[in-house]
């Protein structure tokens, strides 16, 4: 800033340039503004749209080549609501199946973490370091290359075709992350909180029920939705270890319809839409805990 | 967290800041059984879910001439091939898109706020069905994407999943629209955390949008892009569903990548130690990403 020009004319002729390149460049930034946003909007839309298009077509008019419904129908929604079709018969159980795995895949990774980062992290047990370490080399080998090993594993155990298979794979993918944000957290919870509670004489686990949980409450929420998430999304473990239509998960059953050309597509997209539906409502309602979560701690560059 | 000998080799960061243990510095009697017994349920976790599944893995492919039937076999080529250009291309585009649109979300105009959370969307939205809607929106002259370009255009639309550039592409897309909104997110997060005056420092001084990203906003994110990118490479290299669900390996088995081709040597031609001994074969590059990174975070103090 220090353009000291000896001719005080040039130098506001200079500025006077540079004022109005800048409202051009103003004006010019805005548009691009808006026109980014549009394109923005168009292309996280288009798919949604194209998901919505196709459950409202009437059965057997679906890929009309038009750009919205003629004819509007919600015979599907109706139909996965009723069961109404072969391909849907058992729906309102394999929905409860996807409930019950995201519900157990939350409440396991909660409590095995939370015990466990409690143990390392406050507790301070002799090579905790060591068990937190190995954890996270979980995510070395991507759970994808380990379905293998593991679909065998579990039909040794016979295990196969039962949802506590998937829990477990689950449960193991999602706690090293749980510990990982529950240590981070736990940092900023003073430790004389405990000392105080010691010497009342509280046992440690009483420590953990009464104190630690409840102080690491934010920490929770944004794991445990984490882990909703994780079990709400995922789909090779429970492709491959579910396979009778009373024990697998609406993913599975989705999968399904892809099997035959002459599958009724409206349908399939009028599952799609409702299994997606409560994550998005669960997304929106945790919307900034969640990222608070995602941030535990801030970042430092 | 402390160190084992070759993965970690950084101080765990609580030493840095010393002070004085609450708990016996060593557990003893009924204290040490209470700790003991609360990382018991996890150590089991872990024992029989991850370490387990992973040894018997190492042993299915144990055998050298599995690796040559890989070698031999045209398909395996291909599909690394696949796996470097979609890793490659998917992430590092995924990731440099979404630091600048990171930068274009801290604009503080009302629809800009309002814009977040319906870009947002895809990252609420699973996998499955998005994955789905995709599929049916290429399909041909018939899904939605040709009837756009016939309709606004008069063109008529390729057929994508019968040419394995464009199938490859329709996966690299659909990858990216899924997965960009979550790191974008991050690097807001990031950026938000840089002190407001150095960007008003920056513009004092006459810096420019461009010369504000390179010198300001990227030495400071840097550590954290380095981060979220190797991570990302690691999650992405084992993505199964989005190949299968989009492309479904079509044409005839030419996109897929090494998660999809596993699970095809094993389920479909019916030869699991091929399809273990595949996938496998992807190590000696996860390991040294993962090492890289965890050197990084420990080092750097980078807090996801």
């Amino acid at each position: 800033m220090s353009t000291i020009t000896a001719d005080p004319r040039l130098a506001s002729r200079a500025s006077t340039r540079a004022r109005r390149a800048v409202r051009r460049g103003r004006y010019l930034g805005k548009a691009g503004v808006l026109v980014l946003s549009v394109l923005l909007v168009v292309w996280t839309i288009v798919p949604i749209y194209n998901m919505v298009l196709i459950s409202l077509e009437p059965e057997g008019d679906v890929f009309t080549d038009h750009l919205w419904p003629k004819v509007p129908s919600v015979e599907s929604f109706l139909g996965v609501m009723t069961e109404g079709h072969w391909y849907l018969e058992h729906f309102w159980r394999q929905f409860a199946n996807s409930l019950y795995l995201g519900a157990m895949v939350t409440f396991l990774t909660l409590l095995f973490g939370s015990l466990t980062s409690f143990s390392i992290g406050r507790m301070r047990i002799r090579h905790g370091w060591l068990v937190s370490n190995c954890a996270l080399l979980t995510y070395v080998i991507p759970a994808s290359f380990l379905a293998i090993p593991f679909y065998r594993i579990m039909q040794n155990y016979g295990l196969a075709n039962n949802l506590w298979s998937v829990i477990a794979a689950l449960v193991a993918f999602a706690t090293p992350y749980a510990i990982f944000v529950f240590q981070e957290y736990g940092r900023s919870i003073p430790i004389e909180v405990d000392e105080s509670a010691r010497i009342d004489g509280a046992s440690p686990f009483q420590i953990y029920r009464r104190i630690y949980l409840p102080l690491m409450a934010p920490a929770l929420v944004a794991v445990g939705t984490y882990a909703l998430l994780l079990a709400w999304n995922e789909f090779l473990y429970q492709f491959l270890l579910l396979s009778t239509k009373s024990s697998m998960t609406v993913p599975v059953a989705l999968a399904q319809f892809l099997n035959s050309d002459q599958s009724p597509w409206n349908y399939m997209m009028a599952t799609a839409i409702v299994y997606a539906l409560p994550p998005v409502a669960i997304y929106y309602a945790f919307r900034r805990r969640m990222t608070a979560g995602l941030t535990m701690g801030g970042v430092k560059g | 967290m402390s160190s084992t000998p070759q993965v970690l080799t950084a101080r765990p960061a609580a030493l840095h800041r010393p002070r004085r243990p609450s708990w016996p510095r060593h557990l003893h009697g009924s204290e040490l059984a209470w700790a003991a017994a609360f990382v018991v349920p996890y150590a089991a976790v872990f024992l029989a879910f991850v370490v387990y599944p992973v040894a018997y893995g190492l042993w299915m492919a144990r055998e050298p001439s599995l690796y040559r039937d890989l070698l031999r076999d045209p398909l395996y080529g291909r599909t690394v091939v696949n796996t470097l250009l979609y890793v490659g291309l998917g992430v590092n585009l995924k990731m440099f898109l979404a630091l600048l649109l990171s930068g274009f979300f801290m604009r503080r105009r009302w629809w800009i706020k309002a814009l977040l959370p319906i870009y947002i969307l895809p990252w609420a939205l699973p996998a499955i069905p998005a994955f789905v809607s995709f599929h049916w929106m290429l399909i041909g002259e018939e899904g939605f994407v040709d009837s756009v370009l016939s309709a606004l255009f008069g063109i008529p639309g390729p057929i994508w999943f019968t040419h394995r550039w464009l199938a490859l592409g329709s996966n690299i897309v659909a990858y990216i629209w899924k997965w960009m909104p979550f790191w974008t997110l991050t690097f807001l997060a990031g950026r938000l955390a840089i002190p407001q005056e150095l960007y008003e420092a920056a513009a004092v001084d006459g810096a420019g949008g461009c010369r504000r990203f390179t010198h300001v906003i990227f030495p400071l994110l840097g550590t954290l892009y380095l981060v979220c990118t190797l991570l990302s490479t690691l999650w992405t290299v084992g993505d199964f569903t989005t190949v299968y669900l989009v492309s479904e390996g079509a044409p005839s088995y030419s996109t897929d990548v090494l998660a999809t081709l596993g699970i095809h040597y094993a389920f479909d031609a019916a030869q699991p130690a091929l399809g273990v001994a595949a996938v496998m074969s992807a190590l000696p590059v996860l390991i040294p990403i993962a090492i890289v990174l965890m050197r990084t975070v420990h080092t750097k103090e980078v807090q996801l």
